[in-house]
């Protein structure tokens, strides 16, 4: 009871600046789904009045189904592939200590540690020199850089404490390597294998330098014609900006929501068992 | 079930090094079919070196293994067909405890007819019906330890290795599980490579013992012989010669030894070993007794600690030199008392 | 051949066992390096770096040191740092990413401790800091022009509570720094309830029946243990932080306040066509980046980083 007291003035402080976070952030999404949804909005506290049209007027002039397909086309390849490429780097870093495997770490910190723009740009200059820029494999491999990595760091971990023993006991039970893959380090990896997918998803269905750098106008993410809709405004009312955003945000909501089922966020770092 | 018998499993020189450092150093051992060998020794002695080397996930930095004649130092695990019980278990936690005691027959691609009947045999006898579809996570620990044994029995196979298999049980689980282990061997006849280092259990379950020292090995013999007659002095005190009494040697005659301790008493034993000088003289705890009159083999000390053990006490007493005795006796003394202790020429091993 | 065996040697390996064994001790001494059959999984993701990563890096770094107009190797460098407009970039984006970075940092500490521990609405608390995440810079962008713009709620209430004019927040510094707030402090807020999560709480219970206050407590074991982690968090929450593109475009004032250096690399590279260039200015933001990384994980390595009880 005394700890809670004595505890008060700072409490009270933590809850009173969240709580205004909170509130300006509900102010921010909340005015641009007001006015998604209004029929004109100037200089007033609220709408004149609201109407669904501007959604429909979206979808149709900047082509949303086309996007949301690419945008999906582009996150799955970039999942599957880093998955592909990262699950087995990840295995050998876990497993094995070998000459220049620091090195090995580094680079594969570096992408997550470097800002996308900085080897972006150079990354960007390289494809248009082969003329790859401009096309989905551009952009997919723009955005591999990153999730490669990010595969690779959130697996290693999760290798770790798989035990060895376990793949010897396979072993003398007389499992080859491909059984050992198959039926013994294939299912355990699923959940730790789903979590980094469903991360990489949202990071890429979010990354917007990247793509920006390298897509062309049949290549755009959700996110690059987003921003390309609102630097182009002015032409078209801000509504309908504004509805493209509040699409965006609701796919990421969805995403989200599911990534939190498989991933505990608070162990992103270290896997503490919470007794259940 | 029983396993397909071997007449002899030849370890021939075996060597394992990390880097520099040597873990073992040549081992020769035969192992006769039907056989339970323990390897005993603390850790970092390369007991668990020489059993990965067996079970083939380490591979030899030297010697060789011969199974009946044919080398197999050179097979991978998968292919010696060997069964294995880890310290840890290292059950499969994503399958059932049958799926993870199928595991082996459904990797040698068994029938499914005569697969479910093998683990049905194998789960009735580690008595785990009741479980059987359980996960492994589900289980308490000695009930997982009987899943990994049964996982490592099911495919009757010629060698069972068990690495510390009991170490991670509680004291009462362990007894209980030792006598299961004994069991099992007596009526399955497996042959069986145990390491443990705790020389009761090695004593209890094994029909022959291999100390380990340092990658060395130091005697091999049956409990009693190793128990009795320890070769160095090393492994009388693995077999319970708690006092190892500093000496310089005065007389030989034959076997009979005459020492003195640094305090200058006299005391008679049997030498085991070739002596100089120094030598040390290592008596059982459970070897002196109480008297009352002074004699020969008689050592003058004062009780200074007493632990109640039921039946005994355990004492430990000090020399008038300073040396401490540690002492088993039924008589009930309490700190503070002068006691003589006895014990008998036999019973006082010599030893370098 | 026999002929040239002494008895002796009888008994040592013959030729073929001799071959095998010294193969196997080539392929063991291999292994001991922790070189085997495993490292082939290392071949794709190794190529994958090169080629994707390493390569365009390098490319760039020379490409940059063959300025478009010719002259010397080094002109686009002294180009940079000459014009003041170019120049003046590395401090804007300094003032934006450190104060956003260390922002989000600070203000996670408090706010993680409040939700260590277990207790209702968890799950539900955390979900709501965490949706920023989902914004996007878009929606954020359109959010705060909406919000905090001349005409917005904020500025109604702003003036309704006596204010003479309305605050600028928008098209400005504070409308960058803000949209860095609300999109990085999700992200800080998670590594550090993360970071905060592994400190075994049994340590500070331990402190506790050894007479520490709460806040000795707090100074002597918590912060200690969680310190090296926040180094991380504040190095990731920067380049979070410093690679701010889109919202400096839309909230800020790209030409001027807020012209930070991911723009004027863009703006070279694509707009005016000279990679170049714009590889050098890319170059110099890495080179920024991995300064200040550099000096924190330098006073990180000063700190105790070992296991902090958490398990595994």
């Amino acid at each position: 009871m005394n700890r809670v007291l004595s505890a008060r003035p700072v409490v009270w402080l933590t809850w009173g600046a969240l709580i205004f976070f909170m509130l300006n952030l509900v102010g921010i999404v909340g005015a641009v789904v007001t006015n998604s949804f209004a029929e004109s909005w100037f200089g007033t506290w609220l709408p004149d009045g609201y109407t669904g049209k501007w959604y429909g007027e979206a979808w149709r002039d900047y082509r949303l189904l086309d996007v949301l397909v690419v945008t999906f086309q582009v996150a799955i390849a970039v999942v599957v592939i880093s998955v592909l490429i990262g699950v087995p780097t990840a295995y050998a870093l876990a497993r094995r200590n070998f000459p220049g495997k620091k090195l090995l770490n580094v680079l594969f910190l570096l992408p997550i540690l470097m800002p996308p723009m900085t080897y972006g740009i150079p990354l960007a200059t390289v494809l248009y020199k082969f003329h790859l820029a401009g096309s989905m494999f551009g952009v997919i491999a723009a955005n591999l850089v990153p999730a490669v990595p990010f595969v690779v760091l959130t697996m290693t971990p999760f290798i770790e404490q798989i035990d060895t023993k376990i793949e010897s006991a396979a072993r003398m039970c007389g499992a080859n390597t491909v059984a050992i893959f198959t039926r013994v380090l294939a299912p355990l990896l699923v959940p730790g294998i789903l979590a980094a997918s469903i991360l990489v998803l949202v990071r890429t269905v979010g990354m917007f330098e990247l793509t920006f750098l390298t897509a062309g106008p049949t290549s755009q993410t959700l996110v690059v014609s987003l921003y390309e809709a609102m630097s182009s405004a002015g032409i078209r009312p801000q509504q309908m900006v504004d509805s493209m955003a509040v699409i965006y945000t609701g796919s990421m909501l969805v995403l989200l929501v599911i990534a939190l089922r498989f991933v505990n966020p608070t162990q992103l770092v270290t896997r503490l068992k919470e007794p259940s | 079930m029983t396993g397909q018998r071997f007449a002899e499993l030849h370890l021939d020189h075996v060597q394992r090094a990390f880097g520099d450092t040597v873990a073992l150093k040549g081992m020769d051992l035969t192992i006769k079919g039907g056989e339970f060998v323990a390897l005993l020794g603390p850790s970092g002695c390369g007991k668990s070196t020489a059993l990965n080397c067996l079970a083939g996930l380490l591979p030899l930095t030297g010697g060789r293994i011969t199974l009946d004649g044919k080398r197999i130092d050179d097979q991978p695990p998968e292919k010696r067909g060997f069964g294995m019980v880890f310290q840890n278990y290292a059950l499969f936690p994503h399958m059932s405890v049958r799926r993870n005691i199928g595991f082996g027959l459904s990797m040698r691609k068994t029938p499914k007819a005569e697969l479910n009947r093998r683990v049905d045999e194998a789960v009735r006898l580690v008595q785990l019906e009741e479980h059987q579809h359980k996960f492994p996570a589900q289980l308490s620990g000695g009930q997982q330890q009987r899943v990994a044994i049964a996982r490592a029995i099911v495919l009757e196979p010629p060698l069972v290795l068990m690495d510390e298999p009991l170490s991670n049980l509680d004291a009462a689980l362990r007894l209980e599980m030792r006598t299961e282990i004994r069991r099992l061997h007596q009526s399955l006849g497996l042959t069986t490579v145990y390491v443990t280092h705790d020389q009761e259990e090695a004593l209890a379950l094994a029909d022959r013992l291999v100390v380990l020292r340092l990658g060395e090995v130091q005697q091999v013999g049956s409990p009693e012989e190793v128990y009795a007659h320890p070769v160095n002095r090393y492994v009388a005190g693995f077999m319970g010669y708690r006092n190892m009494i500093p000496v310089t040697v005065t007389s030989q005659e034959g076997e009979n030894t005459t020492v003195h301790t640094e305090g200058g008493i006299k005391l008679v034993g049997v030498k085991r070993e070739e002596l100089s000088d120094k030598a040390v003289a290592a008596i059982r705890p459970e070897d002196f007794t109480v008297v009352t009159e002074a004699g020969d083999n008689t050592l003058d000390a004062t009780v200074e600690i007493v632990e109640y053990h039921g039946r005994e006490q355990a004492v430990e007493a000090r020399l008038k030199n300073g040396e401490r005795l540690h002492v088993r006796t039924n008589s009930r003394l309490a700190p503070g008392d002068a006691i003589k202790l006895k014990v008998p020429v036999e019973r006082v091993l010599v030893f370098a | 051949m026999t002929a040239l065996l002494s008895p002796r040697d009888r008994e040592s390996p013959s030729p073929r066992d001799r071959k095998s064994l010294e193969r196997a001790s080539l392929k063991h001494r291999l292994a001991e390096k922790g070189v085997d059959r495993v490292l082939w999984l290392l071949v794709p993701g190794a190529v994958f770096v090169v080629l994707l990563f390493v390569y365009p890096f390098l490319y760039g770094l020379q490409l940059s040191f063959q300025p478009k107009g010719g002259g010397s190797p080094f002109q686009n460098y002294i180009t940079f740092f000459s014009d003041s407009y170019l120049a003046e970039t590395v401090w804007i984006t300094l003032r934006l990413g450190l104060p956003a970075a260390l922002f989000n940092v600070l203000a996670s500490i408090p706010i993680a401790f409040r939700m260590r521990g277990r207790f209702r609405g968890k799950r539900a608390l955390t979900t709501l800091l965490v949706v920023p995440i989902t914004l996007g810079t878009v929606l954020t962008a359109e959010g705060l022009l909406a919000f905090f713009g001349p005409t917005g709620w904020f500025n109604r209430i702003w003036m309704a509570l006596g204010a003479d004019e309305p605050a600028k927040l928008t098209h400005n510094y504070w409308g960058v720094l803000f949209s860095l707030i609300i999109t990085g402090f999700p992200f800080a807020f998670l590594l550090t309830l993360s970071y905060l999560s592994g400190i075994d709480p049994t340590l500070e219970q331990a402190a506790a029946t050894l007479g520490a206050s709460k806040r000795q407590r707090f100074r002597t074991i918590t912060m200690p243990l969680l310190a090296p982690g926040l180094a991380v968090t504040f190095c990731l929450s920067f380049v979070l932080a410093f690679s701010v593109f889109p919202s400096a475009v839309m909230v800020g004032n790209p030409a001027g306040e807020t012209h930070v250096m991911s723009i004027a690399a863009y703006e070279t590279a694509l707009r005016d066509n000279d990679f170049a260039m714009g590889s050098a200015i890319a170059m110099l933001m890495a080179l920024v980046m991995l300064i200040v990384i550099g000096v924190v994980l330098i006073w990180r390595a000063t700190l105790y980083r070992g296991a902090t009880g958490g398990k595994g």
